[in-house]
């Protein structure tokens, strides 16, 4: 399982949107090199979860600690420049840049070189190289040149991932990374996640069951708000109250 | 700027070698770039009588220039742009009626002016959005012309700035009734400001400016601080805005309220739609269209000119929403 030191961290976070209730008291710990699946039925406030986490909504209460430095009152772009990086459920891109301009931007501000308005893109030779190398990782090598919005889906999606990683991110928070793609394709995705380097943290939200199963060591399981069980597979496979979630919820509907 | 200046034939699109190659490739002149700068001495030679039209348009299309910074590349509407034309436009005057009438360092101090404003305006500008952000643009527009309008101690108020004067450009060319100093130096500023301007769009600020342009909500998840972009671009503009209207006062030898007005704003908001925004030169080729167009059918219509803007806008939002120049683009890409 790669136990490490806890590097990110939530005690108690609660959040309300008028009286529904979309966090309820969350602690959830990461240890270094985690690679954790979020699951949960639709509407069981995993997205909001890491929009908490990542500060895109700021909690009501409990608080948010990464490498034990407490982040809850920072902006969501201090967070990222702190390692603290997510990706969207729904692409949420740079429709006309092409990859390639917009992996170097993301590398760009990250190396704090964005100001630079006097110096030609052109010379950042180093952010262009390692923005290739990121698209070269994600197999986009090829479609560098292209304009964002022309690209196959699937290679959006791989995009989303691209932009997250230029940030070098500590903590990845995946939102779906496989939404809307078929089957065979978000197998190869998450062949692509399960290569990122080992001592990243990743978190990411799955419905295929399959998919759970095979690439995370750590599940946890929301439900309306609150952390119904969190454990490995094997056991989140076998327990009751899990079962009982998935399968009424099927009933109900 | 000494590594662009090479020409390049527009190379066929296709997969590029390495990405260096195709982000060079960007940023490197085009034969329609030259082209256009060679047009931009034919009145010299054709229309001689036209000078002082062609020295407006050049500084019209340098206030365009700097709002399609702005607008274009940050995607920050503006529809009061004016204020800082305007500001630049008064304090080149007052600095002439203060005894210096030498007109680049005053171009300059006009548009440190301009800057300084944009800068301070800029911090509410980066906190507001859309229907917000326009009216905000609107109201400083607004404030900033009442202000001149009432402090016409300073500023003529609806007279107008009496008694500018003007030194020779280079202390040699005088200003000349028909235009040819006013032309020449405008065109030159117009040139050094796209110089400027390609130069800004072209670096990784740039780069991050159309960030912003394309999706707010991705910048701050790639860690970017994106409002201090913005304050820097809107400074940039400000200025380069406060040199146009510089331009104008030290062509011109009046400064008045229209300088400041609402109606300037939006004009020029039409022009880069006409032309086509994020592209430099649809700023230049709206500003030609609609200064040419203004000056062709007043002539016949003085009174219903607008009839003919609102009609060709019309036409061109629904059949080139990339503007002309975009249109025209498209058209070239589309036979290569």
């Amino acid at each position: 399982m790669g136990v490490g030191e806890t590097v990110l961290e939530t005690s108690a976070i609660s959040k309300k949107f008028g009286s529904l209730e979309v966090a309820r008291d969350v602690s959830i710990a990461l240890p270094r090199g985690a690679r954790h699946a979020l699951i949960g039925p639709n509407g069981a406030g995993k997205t909001t979860l890491i929009n908490l986490i990542t500060g895109q909504i700021k909690p009501d209460s409990g608080r948010i600690a990464l490498e034990g430095m407490d982040i809850t009152g920072l902006p969501v772009a201090a967070r990222v420049r702190r390692g603290l990086t997510r990706t969207f459920q729904i692409n949420t891109l740079f429709p006309d840049l092409t990859p390639i301009e917009a992996v170097t931007l993301a590398v760009c501000e990250r190396e704090e070189i964005s100001s630079q308005f006097w110096r030609p893109l052109t010379a950042q030779t180093a952010a262009i190289d390692e923005a290739f190398g990121i698209l070269k990782q994600l197999r986009l090598a090829d479609v560098a040149t292209q304009t964002t919005r022309h690209l196959a889906y699937g290679q959006q999606r791989l995009l989303e991932i691209a932009l997250a990683l230029a940030t070098r991110p500590k903590v990845l928070l995946l939102d779906e990374p496989a939404a809307g793609v078929p089957k065979d394709e978000s197998a190869m995705l998450f062949n692509v996640i399960s290569a990122l380097p080992e001592d990243m943290t990743i978190l990411f939200i799955e419905h295929d069951m399959s998919i759970v199963f095979r690439f995370a060591t750590q599940i946890i399981v929301l439900v309306s708000g609150g952390v119904l069980v969190e454990a490995p597979p094997d056991e989140v496979r076998n327990d009751e109250r899990v079962r009982e979630v998935y399968l009424g919820h099927s009933h109900a509907h | 700027m000494s590594d662009s200046t090479v020409p390049a034939s527009n190379p066929p699109s296709g997969p590029p070698s390495n990405p260096h190659d195709w982000l060079r490739r960007q940023r490197r002149w085009s034969w329609y770039e030259i082209g256009f700068w060679v047009l931009a001495f034919v009145p010299f030679f054709f229309f001689p009588t036209y000078l002082t039209l062609a020295s407006s348009i050049a500084i019209t299309a340098l206030f365009a220039l700097s709002v399609d910074l702005v607008l274009g590349y940050a995607g920050i509407i503006t529809l009061g742009h004016a204020m800082f034309f305007g500001l630049g436009a008064y304090s080149a005057g007052l600095i002439t009626k203060a005894g210096w009438g030498e007109p680049l360092t005053g171009l300059l101090m006009a548009g440190a002016f301009a800057a300084f404003i944009g800068f301070l305006s800029s911090f509410i500008i980066v906190r507001v959005q859309h229907l917000a952000l326009l009216m905000i643009t609107l109201g400083l527009g607004f404030l900033t012309e009442e202000l001149a309008n009432t402090m016409s101690w300073l500023t003529g108020g609806t007279d107008g700035l009496q008694g500018v004067d003007v030194w020779p450009v280079f202390n040699t060319f005088e200003f000349d009734l028909w235009g040819y100093t006013a032309y020449s130096y405008a065109l030159a500023v117009l040139f050094i400001g796209l110089l400027v301007a390609r130069r800004i769009v072209h670096s990784s600020f740039g780069l991050s400016l159309r960030g912003v342009r394309e999706n707010l909500t991705r910048m701050p998840a790639i860690g970017s601080p994106y409002r201090r972009h913005l304050q820097i671009v809107y400074t940039i503009s400000a200025g380069m805005a406060g040199i146009a209207g510089a331009l104008l006062t030290h062509t011109t030898e009046t400064v008045s309220l229209d300088s400041l007005s609402f109606q300037r704003s939006a004009d020029v908001v039409v022009m880069l739609i006409l032309g086509g925004t994020g592209r430099l030169y649809g700023a230049i080729l709206g500003a030609v269209i609609f200064m040419v167009a203004r000056d062709q059918l007043a002539d016949m219509n003085p009174q219903y000119w607008y009839f003919w803007i609102g009609l060709l806008l019309m036409a061109v939002v629904l059949f080139m929403p990339n503007g002309i120049l975009g249109g025209l683009a498209r058209l070239v890409k589309g036979r290569g």
